[in-house]
């Protein structure tokens, strides 16, 4: 322990920090609590309008469509509330899974030797990421701009000088292939209902990251570093070991998509995953991250996942016309959010 | 320095960890190594001895798209045996595809072939080309403007001929309700493919639009459909990638529906193989490459004019699973 934490003198009156506060005040300032009414305000909207949206197959769907999305928005929006942002991560995920396959065939590797190598690969892209932003000191958005640049062209490049086409070869053939399916991309029935196991993992890293921020010192140094990097500095948080590691658990959540999407298709085409870091940031940010850093929580970036979900398959279950898809989901998003916003307000002022 | 060194130290232990582990678990099945050597169509040589012409391919591909890569190869190899020098460019803007045709008419080359995804901003700079001399074969999009904006031929698929095929297939096939899944919002060639099949199906026929850089979003949303309406028997893709993403959908959501493509890939020869697809319409992009450089080979060398000012058509092909055994070999070369 350093001594950054010392006791601190005894206060001659009472510290607002220090005041009790009841249960229903600890729920109405949670961050999560805005988007968690827009959920249930898009799930009831979708309840009325689409008949087949209750079905419990449809609820299967919905929650495959979130846990997609929601595992690459948890690690996201711990780096947000650090402060960071990171463009690269949609792309990422492909660079991961093209490395995996590529290394597996080239080699006539067992499968999982490709996920293992790609599972460095891809930590040290996310380390270079940190590593470069805290030496220049250079905005996050430059530096994995620049990262999301190399990488969109490095996934093409090396696909077609290594397979000659622009996607990779089949690799459903080789050894290691079905078990490393079961982790990845396999579907658990229950009562009647499959649910693909990337729900399991979405749950898991959730969980973990909530474990971090809220019940860790490292937890502690993220806000703090969001917050105000130079304060933390002065007071002893380790800023560049924080970004860094921040990077690093977008990097693996990044490898855990990444071969999803190998195990699920087989077949992974080079082109994939630009645009996608924005939908990451959107689902964070619908979660109750603030983009200026230092307020936020994972479960909220589970909420945005899912409220993204809801709208994004609600639209397709409500048979509505197809050409105006994008508009019916900007708007969704945009009353969930800005309910998101008024409730917050509401308990803030409460409190 | 002491952070510097043990960081090369742990890059050192990692390599070997990597190798040693690569080494330790082959695989024995599949693999590069099980890739059988593919005969190539061309031996490398050329096979005139016409002077080396410069010909540029420019299209309104994206970056890593399949079907344009399979076009590339088939331009690449008639190139060879043509000797001609090939340069291709691509870029999905259409002002930045302009760009590119200015490029190549600043370089003088000595044909031009373009596709016409969006024929009102390539108009001026085809004419500029045709003014400077160059003979321009149009390839893929295009057909209704190709003559018009002076180039010689046209080299594709009518994109609603081959939707209307499509339609008469399904009907022969006896479904009553499809869905046409579009992966780009806004091309015009996909509406005109899933209009053509509407057109002549004598069912129903629903759009569905999806994010086609998001694969797991296509299968969610092609689930969700087939989830809402059981009534769905058949599902068409719009592209050979797509149609994997349905048919895993179509396991999830407990469907009926046959799953059909445009478009073929390895995975889609096998897919009908193993009948998990109904059938592929392909228009052969290999061809439609192949075609564009020997074309304009020909008129550069001998004033030939291919198709007397009618485009010519490389699909639809219909595909079923008869078929695609002879064609798995060439899907895995990337050539078909």
């Amino acid at each position: 322990m350093s001594g950054s934490t010392a006791a601190p003198e005894k206060p001659t009156r009472v510290d607002e920090r220090l005041v009790r506060t009841s249960a229903l005040r600890k729920l109405l300032g949670r961050p999560e609590l805005g988007s968690v009414v827009g959920a249930a305000a898009v799930f009831l909207f979708f309840a009325i309008v689409a008949d087949s949206f209750l079905q419990a197959s449809s609820f299967g769907t919905v929650l495959y469509a979130a846990s997609v999305l929601g595992i690459m928005a948890a690690p996201v929006a711990l780096l947000m509330i650090g402060g960071e942002f990171d463009l690269s991560a949609g792309v990422m995920v492909t660079s991961s899974a093209l490395i995996s396959s590529m290394f597996s065939y080239q080699m006539t590797a067992n499968v999982w030797v490709g996920v293992f190598v790609s599972l460095l690969a891809t930590l040290a892209i996310g380390a270079f990421n940190g590593f470069m932003l805290t030496r220049t000191r250079l905005p996050s958005f430059i530096i994995t701009l620049g990262t999301f640049l190399m990488l969109t062209g490095l996934n093409l490049g090396f696909t077609k000088l290594i397979s000659g086409t622009v996607s990779t070869k089949a690799i459903g053939d080789m050894e290691g292939f079905e078990s490393a399916r079961t982790l990845f991309a396999s579907t658990l029935t229950l009562g009647g209902v499959e649910f693909k196991v990337t729900i399991l993992w979405w749950a898991a890293l959730v969980a973990i990251a909530t474990w971090i921020l809220l019940r860790t010192r490292f937890g502690n140094w993220i806000f703090a570093v969001g917050g105000e990097a130079d304060a933390a500095r002065a007071v002893g948080v380790p800023v560049i070991r924080t970004k860094i590691g921040l990077y690093l658990g977008v990097a693996f959540a990044a490898w855990v998509s990444g071969q999803h999407l190998l195990f699920s298709y087989d077949v992974v085409q080079s082109g994939e995953g630009v645009g996608n870091e924005l939908t990451y940031i959107i689902a964070a940010v619908i979660g109750g991250c603030l983009i200026t850093g230092g307020y936020g929580s994972a479960i909220g970036s589970a909420v945005g996942a899912f409220i993204f979900g809801m709208t994004s398959k609600g639209i397709v279950y409500a048979e509505w016309n197809p050409d105006w898809f994008k508009f019916f989901l900007g708007a969704m998003l945009l009353l969930a959010t800005l309910l998101n916003a008024w409730v917050r307000k509401r308990a803030e002022a409460t409190s | 320095m002491a952070r510097v060194r043990t960081g090369v130290r742990a890059m050192g232990a990692v390599l070997a960890v990597v190798l040693g582990a690569s080494l330790a678990g082959c695989s024995s099945t599949g693999g590069k190594r099980a890739e059988e050597r593919a005969a190539e169509a061309a031996e490398g040589r050329a096979a005139v001895n016409t002077p080396r012409w410069t010909f540029a391919m420019v299209t309104h591909s994206g970056d890593g798209d399949t079907f344009w890569d399979i076009v590339q190869k088939g331009a690449e190899q008639a190139a060879v045996k043509d000797n001609i020098n090939f340069l291709y460019s691509h870029n999905d803007e259409a002002n930045q595809q302009a760009q590119l045709v200015q490029t190549a008419i600043d370089k003088k080359v000595d044909g031009l072939i373009v596709s016409l995804a969006k024929p009102a901003a390539m108009k001026a700079v085809v004419a500029k080309a045709v003014k400077a001399g160059i003979p321009v074969v149009t390839v893929n999009s295009g057909s209704a403007e190709s003559k018009e904006f002076g180039a010689l031929t046209h080299i594709g698929q009518d994109e609603s001929i081959a939707g209307e095929a499509v339609g008469d297939e399904l009907n022969e096939r006896g479904r009553k309700k499809a869905l046409c899944v579009l992966h780009e919002q806004g091309n015009v060639g996909h509406e005109q493919r899933c209009a053509g099949a509407k057109k002549t199906f004598d069912g129903t026929m629903q759009n569905l639009y999806v994010d086609g850089t998001n694969m797991p979003d296509v299968t969610a949303s092609i689930e969700a459909k087939l989830q809402s309406d059981k009534s769905i028997d058949a599902v068409v893709t719009l592209g050979a990638p797509f149609a994997d993403a349905a048919v895993q959908a179509k396991r999830t959501a407990g469907s009926n529906a046959e799953i059909n493509t445009f478009d073929l890939n390895a995975k889609v020869a096998t897919g009908l193989q193993a009948d998990q697809l109904g059938f592929a319409v392909d228009q052969q992009p290999y061809l439609q490459g192949y075609e564009a450089v020997d074309l304009l080979w020909l008129y550069r060398s001998n004033l030939n004019v291919l198709g007397g000012g009618r485009p010519v058509l490389t699909g639809p092909q219909i595909i079923t699973a008869d078929d695609a055994e002879a064609l798995a070999d060439y899907t895995k070369r990337g050539t078909r």
